[in-house]
């Protein structure tokens, strides 16, 4: 039985639609991405999963309890992160975690072990606010007030929005960690480079998703050849490829630009014909390679299609 | 290329607390600089030195032919800046924002209003010119914020974490116009904690505790650390 179950889930706000015929499954132990900008729906989902929010159309389950009928039993067995920092900033990072632990009928020492490889990262700073901890030590503590009633499902929105890569790895690995207590994560960004560290991701826009895969099953799914290639100036790169035949798109893509041909059957030709087409354009310091399409190349075709 | 902007042992200290050690840099005119660091490693504190916000406690710093020191009035008037959090007035709409900072600027109106209607021309957002700003798109408001911080010519624009939360295709849209004004010469500064932006930059400063402790091009930076991206780049040396 899928741990969370989500049936053809729709929900408007007005006349915005936010969710449309959503569907998908995440298995137990799994670490499942919701991956998406800003207005594709995720915190919607989130709150429907959490029971704070009706659906107009479809049905969640978690654990195979009902998301309307049976919300009371539901809470007891999630842990739910909002985007937005909820704790209590007046309240002292220990107080915080006793309030969270005491809500649930539970101690912070009956669930000790379970949370100890991320607060033992906080508990130097127990007797500060919480209003005064840095953005990483905010985001631990908050993982800690989630998982002190030792949560079967993890609910995470966005905790990765504005903090730094390396309090964003931190994070992951505490995840991953998370996962031998065979906890289930529903986790969203919108950073497609987190993607990867996800069992099984969706890919959403506006309200629907795109596609639904391990990350390795989407990337293997885009099927025209990538090339990475570069010049001296970038601006004109991006342009001037845009009209050559044979291509189909050009964004930049860090250093390089990508280059999506049109035919679906790499050519070995291509890395020349390109390189002949800077050349007469008067493109210099001109360097072009292979690329491997990463989720965000899928998720720029998808948006495209 | 000229100097554009020039720090010398620039330094801010909070009562015991140094939030900038002595930073010394240049940026060309024309160049993508991107400005990294951890959560407090002192960036917001060293742009608010350079943008003419926060007076410097020693060293010095030339943006644009002026100095934040004493001319702190003539550097904001020689650049724009954008943030993720504030840019626009969600309440006006586009057309009254860009009359808004027209105005502040000291721009005349006729020149307002043939600068409103370029702009609104070149973002397509002409059906959109009578809406509230707070109706639009994330990705329309950033764009649309970015032009108006262009809209007195300032040599230099401050991005500060100017894309966080929009879908791939839209940054990549908003990057084109950011490349778009480095190639009129304008010389775009960019904090961002996106490391897939970082990559974007000609070149790149990384802040630990209040320091510069590397500076080079996003190429140079992953060779120095043999690393695959800057997001390794970035690890290595945050973590020391």
């Amino acid at each position: 039985m899928p741990v969370i179950e989500v049936q053809q889930i729709s929900k408007s706000y007005g006349a915005l639609q936010a969710l449309d015929n959503l569907s998908f499954q995440v298995e137990k132990g799994e670490i499942f991405g919701l991956i998406g900008p800003d207005g594709a729906g995720k915190t919607t989902l989130f709150r429907i999963l959490a029971t704070l929010l009706l659906p107009d159309k479809g049905h969640a389950r978690i654990c195979g309890l009902d998301g309307v009928k049976d919300y009371k039993k539901i809470r007891q067995i999630l842990g739910y992160m909002p985007g937005k920092f909820s704790l209590y900033q007046d309240l002292t990072v220990e107080e915080n975690l006793e309030f969270f632990a005491a809500v649930f009928g539970s101690s912070i020492r009956e669930n000790y072990e379970l949370i100890a490889p991320i607060y033992s990262q906080i508990a130097p700073f127990k007797d500060r606010r919480a209003g005064a901890l840095s953005g990483g030590m905010k985001q631990k503590l908050a993982l800690c007030c989630a998982l002190i009633h030792r949560p079967e499902v993890l609910l995470l929105d966005e905790p990765g929005t504005g903090v730094d890569p390396v309090s964003r790895q931190e994070f992951w690995e505490m995840l991953a960690g998370l996962r031998q207590h065979g906890i289930t994560m529903l986790v969203s960004t919108p950073n497609m480079d987190e993607a990867e560290l996800c069992h099984h991701i969706a890919l959403m826009q506006n309200g629907r998703i795109m596609a639904i895969d391990t990350p390795d099953g989407i990337t293997t799914g885009f099927e025209h050849p990538l090339y990475a290639v570069r010049s001296a100036d970038m601006y004109r790169l991006i342009h001037d490829l845009r009209t050559m035949d044979g291509v189909q798109d050009c964004y930049a893509f860090g250093e390089y630009a990508h280059v999506k041909m049109e035919s679906v059957i790499a050519n070995p030709r291509h890395p020349e014909q390109l390189l002949a087409f800077l050349q007469s354009n008067g493109h210099e310091k001109i360097d072009i390679k292979v690329a491997a399409p990463t989720i965000e190349d899928c998720f720029i075709s998808y948006i495209k299609s | 290329m000229s100097t554009i902007i020039s720090t010398d042992k620039l330094t801010k200290t909070f009562g015991a607390f140094t939030a900038v050690n002595a930073i010394s840099f240049d940026v060309m005119e024309g160049e993508i600089f991107g400005f990294l660091g951890a959560n407090g490693a002192g960036k917001t504190t060293a742009l608010k030195m350079l943008t003419g916000l926060l007076t410097p406690s020693s060293g010095s710093a030339m943006v644009a032919g002026f100095d934040v020191w004493k001319q702190p009035e003539q550097v904001k008037r020689r650049i724009g800046y954008m943030s993720q959090k504030f840019s626009l007035y969600e309440d006006l709409t586009v057309r009254e924002n860009i009359r808004l900072f027209g105005g502040i600027y000291g721009l005349s109106m006729a020149l307002i209003r043939q600068k409103t209607a370029t702009l609104l021309q070149k973002l397509e957002l002409e059906p959109e010119a009578d809406k509230l700003v707070k109706s639009l798109p994330l990705g329309w408001k950033q764009k649309l914020a970015f032009s108006v911080a262009l809209l007195h010519d300032p040599s230099i624009v401050f991005l500060d974490e100017p894309t966080s939360g929009v879908d791939p295709l839209t940054r990549r849209q908003f990057w084109e116009l950011i490349y778009e004004a480095a190639h009129e010469g304008i010389t775009l500064m960019v904090t961002t904690h996106y490391m897939e932006e970082a990559e974007y930059c000609n070149r790149l400063s990384m802040m630990v505790d209040g320091r510069i402790v590397a500076l080079d091009t996003p190429g140079a930076l992953k060779n120095q650390y043999q690393a695959r991206n800057m997001d390794e780049v970035f690890r290595r040396i945050a973590r020391g």
